[in-house]
């Protein structure tokens, strides 16, 4: 990293540091943290493309899966729910996965023609039924517990932190899922392949209220890191805050944001640490190779289909871990909220911009756009306040171009996008 | 009798439905497949620039609403087409100005230029959202119904009936008028014949003396026409709201992909198949189950295979199934 | 012997004259080659692999860059202009590879061909029917789901199309059975009775000089011996070196 590269990481920092001092700290502080996820985000997108040169668009699904995994993981099992239908979700869960399977094998052991068709048929067929007649009492009675509070079958009650590696470990397995089935063919295959199984995803969470109580959302969930009421309550902390010159309210808001920062710190910098190793290993050589010719390196022997599917499942799996820390951050699981272009192609930008195949530009890239991303709106609201200042209080057009300054960001965020694919097509921080 | 009722049942609540929301898909994925054979890329920013015709359409026919004018039955839309048609096509070819047209001439790999059709899908999303806002737009007007499913059943006798809304009558009518212009152009024409010949061998095209800037021209106009029909005539149909556009992109991809990226044909049976698997598999079948059996057998749920918040899901499992089994589409691809 | 400098006969309808360059920036392919055709004539250019036959044919056709040389048609100094106006100007040219409109049916295809005229080019597509009566019988078919031996008939066919007055092929019969072979050769020597000067670029060395007027064996990107298809075919030293005894 150059001087110049640092020095940006640096305009970063002073960034953060004027929207501390003159909007709050407390601000500064959730601006910092959701810096640092999407850092990790464009880190796990990086590995896709900048790695790889594979062009996924279903980060959203991958994030999405890394929130349901903390909800899986940390709330406690609601055991009405589970003797009233935990048996019969698992046994239909369990027929659907058999009916597949037994497509599959059909499918292998039985020759090409109608016959094969007509079996496939039948057990697909049949196994939905049957995986629907299962499942759907055992559905009906899971979500009629208790629906005001609970209404599914919670979680396993563990510790929200490994929550962090299931999400991780749930994203690979999509990954490994649509990346058999859309690797290999061309590229842009898997982008829409992907943009189908994000959206499936989401779908699913805003549906299956016996799995992530759908749109009734997830709240309370455990966390990490201490609460702000028990510091409030705490003399000692009030103490200590009031020496730094806060109040009790805002001094254990920054406090608690603290905390989230630096174990998000430790994990972007973990991740950072094993992306680099990977890159200058010879695996990342590989891949750079394929990257750049696939031909040659399938002549040279190189199994490249199986590459991707390794590079996209890790990368897939970083992206589940921040999905699983951003939700561990905001406390609540809401599936309405994951929209594509906040949650994927937002990340592209952010890699793109950042410099693409570079992890410290990825990380460039997640600060500078989120902190974009929040920052544009007030500054599209204030320049639109003062270029519409002239008009009459009651013009429909000022109004009308107040309502709509929010909107200005996604303007802003493709017209970035375009000039820098266009005249800086490496990004801030170049690949080396 | 029974079997007549379950009939019309399925008439009314499966096959118009899907005929009429398949055609308006047919449209869009003909755009994408048409801007992959002669561009050879992905066009990610379909859903939105068809939002943008369509806003173009609707404030047309807000404005005309307001001077009185009015074509009763028919909607006011159908006047403010050729407006509408007339923005997305500036819209297509300024962009195609600005940024494709630099992507051509470096000879970008295509996930460049696919990577910049996201920037515009950005930019012309932030645009609609900017000018008409995020939410539910209503523009349709005119009379509702052809015919309701009172008349039919009046007209019949039977306990089921059959109703057709304006709506889907026009979305049928100009979709077939529409494709048949298209399909004439592309096999009669020598402008069509010349795009068909650049799609299918580039270099040989620039060889027997076609102009690409002007074939390249000539396809963005088209899918202006496309994705502007198509866009109000789903408008039309449904309602209009920006993000519902956006999320159009994965059935119509899925669509062009299904009949083989590349091939008009193909992407047509493409729609029609995701329209009627999405409406098919969300539909209650219970009542024609009931028609259709004896007493005993009578089933008792829904028989509905998924709900219909999964629409989006079916067209994701018909991409699945075709990359897996037919990765080049049900028609063979790369031919316009 | 090396290379020798060749005079083209300054009435030739096509002349390449001493030309040198390579692809791009790269390295010089050709070095001072010449290749020229007399009207109504046919011209071969054979050579071992690597020799740079193609490469040479496609100098004269404008696809690559010349340092030094001239290329020039019916007399008309043609070096500047890009492949598609040199078709304009009557110049045909028919690829090695992906030289039909798979999808199109072969009239389509021949349409195509004609692109650049105004006038009415029926005339010449029935011309084109004569010469190949099988592609009359196949006009409504997809061109890419002929034979082998018939789609060369569609690409020369296509090329046809403008009336050109030199008419050049890369490899024709790359890939094709000794019969399609045979029958190609005799269509070509038919075009030529036609008037129409033929430049074309052979694997088949002996089949092709011996059909042709004048024969060019290039080695290394130069001229190495120049002279009609029958000396060069009694020549030797040309038969032990090129044609395999």
């Amino acid at each position: 990293m150059t001087l110049r590269h640092a020095s940006y990481f640096l305009l970063m920092a002073v960034l953060l540091v004027l929207v501390g001092v003159l909007q709050s700290w407390s601000v500064a502080m959730g601006l910092l943290n959701m810096c640092l996820i999407s850092a990790i985000l464009a880190l796990g997108v990086n590995i896709q493309w900048g790695y790889a040169g594979l062009f996924s668009v279903g980060t959203m699904g991958f994030v999405a899966l890394g929130g349901l995994a903390v909800v899986l993981t940390s709330m406690p099992p609601v055991h009405e729910a589970w003797s009233a239908g935990g048996l019969g979700v698992l046994g239909g869960l369990a027929i659907g996965v058999l009916a597949i399977i037994a497509a599959v094998q059909v499918h292998r052991r039985m020759a090409k023609g109608w016959a094969r068709l007509a079996v496939q048929a039948v057990v697909v067929i049949g196994g939905f039924f049957l995986y629907r007649a299962v499942l759907d009492p055992a559905v009906d009675a899971i979500e009629g517990t208790n629906t005001a509070v609970a209404g599914y079958l919670g979680g396993a009650g563990m510790p929200v932190i490994l929550s962090w590696v299931v999400g991780g470990l749930l994203a690979a397995g999509a990954a490994w899922v649509i990346g058999k089935v859309s690797l290999g063919l061309r590229s842009d295959y898997l982008a829409i392949a992907t943009l189908g199984i994000s959206e499936t995803i989401v779908a699913i969470m805003k549906n299956e209220d016996w799995l992530s109580r759908g749109v009734r959302n997830v709240n309370g969930l455990p966390r990490p890191v201490p609460y702000e009421v028990n510091l409030q309550n705490n003399p000692d902390f009030v103490a200590w805050a009031q020496s730094f010159g806060f109040d009790a309210v805002e001094g254990s808001s920054i406090f608690v944001k603290a905390c989230y920062a630096v174990i998000f710190v430790v994990v972007l910098a973990l991740i950072m640490w094993l992306s680099e190793r990977a890159w200058n290993s010879p695996w990342g050589r590989m891949m750079r190779a394929i990257r750049d010719n696939e031909t040659a390196a399938k002549a040279m022997g190189k199994d490249v289909k199986k590459r991707h599917l390794q590079v996209f499942i890790l990368g897939s799996a970083v992206c589940g871990i921040a999905g699983a820390m951003l939700v561990t951050l905001d406390g609540l699981l809401t599936p309405a909220t994951y929209q594509p272009l906040r949650f994927t192609f937002l990340i592209w930008v952010m890699v793109i911009v950042g410099g693409s195949g570079n992890n410290w530009g990825a990380v460039l890239g997640g600060f500078l756009i989120w902190f974009l991303w929040i920052e544009v709106e007030p500054i599209g609201i204030w320049a639109i306040t003062n270029l519409t200042a002239a008009m009459p209080e009651d013009s429909g057009l000022r109004a009308h171009l107040l309502d709509s300054a929010a909107h200005v960001r996604l303007l802003t965020m493709g017209i970035i996008l375009l000039l820098v694919l266009r005249f800086a097509p490496r990004g801030l921080i170049p690949e080396r | 009798m029974d079997f007549l009722n379950a009939l019309v049942l399925l008439g009314n609540f499966v096959l118009i439905p899907a005929i009429s929301y398949g055609s308006q898909l047919a449209l869009g994925a003909l755009g994408i497949t048409l801007i992959y054979g002669i561009l050879r890329f992905s066009h990610f920013a379909h859903g939105d620039v068809m939002a943008f015709g369509t806003m173009a359409v609707i404030l047309v026919t807000w404005w005309l609403q307001g001077m009185g004018v009015s074509i009763d039955p028919l909607p006011t839309a159908l006047l403010a087409l050729p407006v509408g048609i007339a923005v997305a096509a500036g819209l297509l070819l300024g962009t195609d100005r600005t940024i494709y047209r630099f992507y051509r001439k470096v000879k970008a790999p295509p996930i460049v230029v696919v990577m910049a059709s996201l920037g515009v899908m950005f930019v012309v999303n932030g645009l609609v959202r900017f000018i008409i806002g995020p939410d539910d737009q209503n523009f349709a007007d005119g009379a509702r119904f052809l015919f309701t499913v009172r008349d039919f059943k009046e007209a019949t006798g039977l306990d089921e009936g059959l109703g057709l809304r304006w709506s889907q009558l026009i979305t049928i009518v100009v979709t077939l008028a529409v494709m048949s212009g298209l399909f004439w152009f592309l096999n009669r024409t020598r402008t069509g014949k010349s795009m068909r010949a650049f799609s299918d061998n580039e270099d040989l095209a620039l060889l027997s003396g076609i102009n690409p800037e002007r074939v390249v021209a000539v396809t963005w106009l088209i899918v202006a026409v496309l994705v502007t029909v198509a866009g109000t005539l789903y408008g039309l149909d449904k309602s209009f709201k920006p993000f519902t556009y956006f999320q159009l992109l994965l059935p119509m991809f899925a669509a062009a992909i299904l009949g083989g990226m590349g091939n008009p044909l193909g992407a047509v049976a493409g729609a029609y198949i995701i329209a009627l698997s999405e409406v098919g598999v969300t539909y209650a079948f219970r009542k024609f189950f009931q028609y259709l059996l004896p007493e005993s057998m009578e089933p008792s749920g829904l028989m509905q295979l998924l709900s219909t918040d999964y629409k989006f899901a079916v067209s994701f499992v018909l991409l699945v199934f075709v990359l897996l089994f037919r990765p080049t589409g049900l028609f063979k691809g790369q031919s316009i | 012997m090396s290379e020798h400098p060749v005079t083209p006969n300054p009435e030739a309808v096509l002349i390449g004259d001493a030309m040198t360059g390579g692809y791009g920036t790269g390295a010089d392919i050709l070095h001072s080659c010449t290749i020229a055709v007399n009207k109504g004539e046919i011209a071969v250019i054979v050579g071992p692999n690597g020799a740079g036959k193609s490469t040479a044919m496609k100098a004269v056709f404008g696809m690559l860059n010349l340092r030094e040389g001239q290329v020039r048609l019916n007399g008309e100094d043609i070096t500047k202009l890009s492949p598609q106006d040199r078709v304009a100007k009557g110049m045909g040219f028919v690829p090695q590879v992906r030289n039909i409109f798979p999808t199109m049916s072969v009239e389509e295809n021949l349409e195509m061909g004609a692109f650049i005229r105004t006038d009415d080019y029926k005339n010449t597509m029935e011309q084109i029917y004569t010469l190949f009566p099988i592609l009359k019988d196949k006009r409504r078919q997809a061109a890419g789901e002929l034979s082998g031996g018939q789609r060369q008939q569609v690409a020369v066919g296509r090329a046809l199309m403008t009336k050109p007055s030199v008419l050049m092929l890369d490899e024709p019969t790359a890939g094709v059975s000794p019969i399609v072979m045979d029958e190609l050769f005799d269509r070509i020597i038919e075009i030529a009775r036609t008037g129409i000067s033929i430049l074309m670029v052979e694997q088949n060395a002996r089949q092709a000089l011996e059909i042709a007027d004048k024969g060019y064996v290039l080695v290394q990107g130069a001229n190495r011996y120049t002279d009609t298809g029958q000396a060069l075919l009694a020549d030797p030293e040309v038969r032990r070196s090129f044609l395999g005894g």
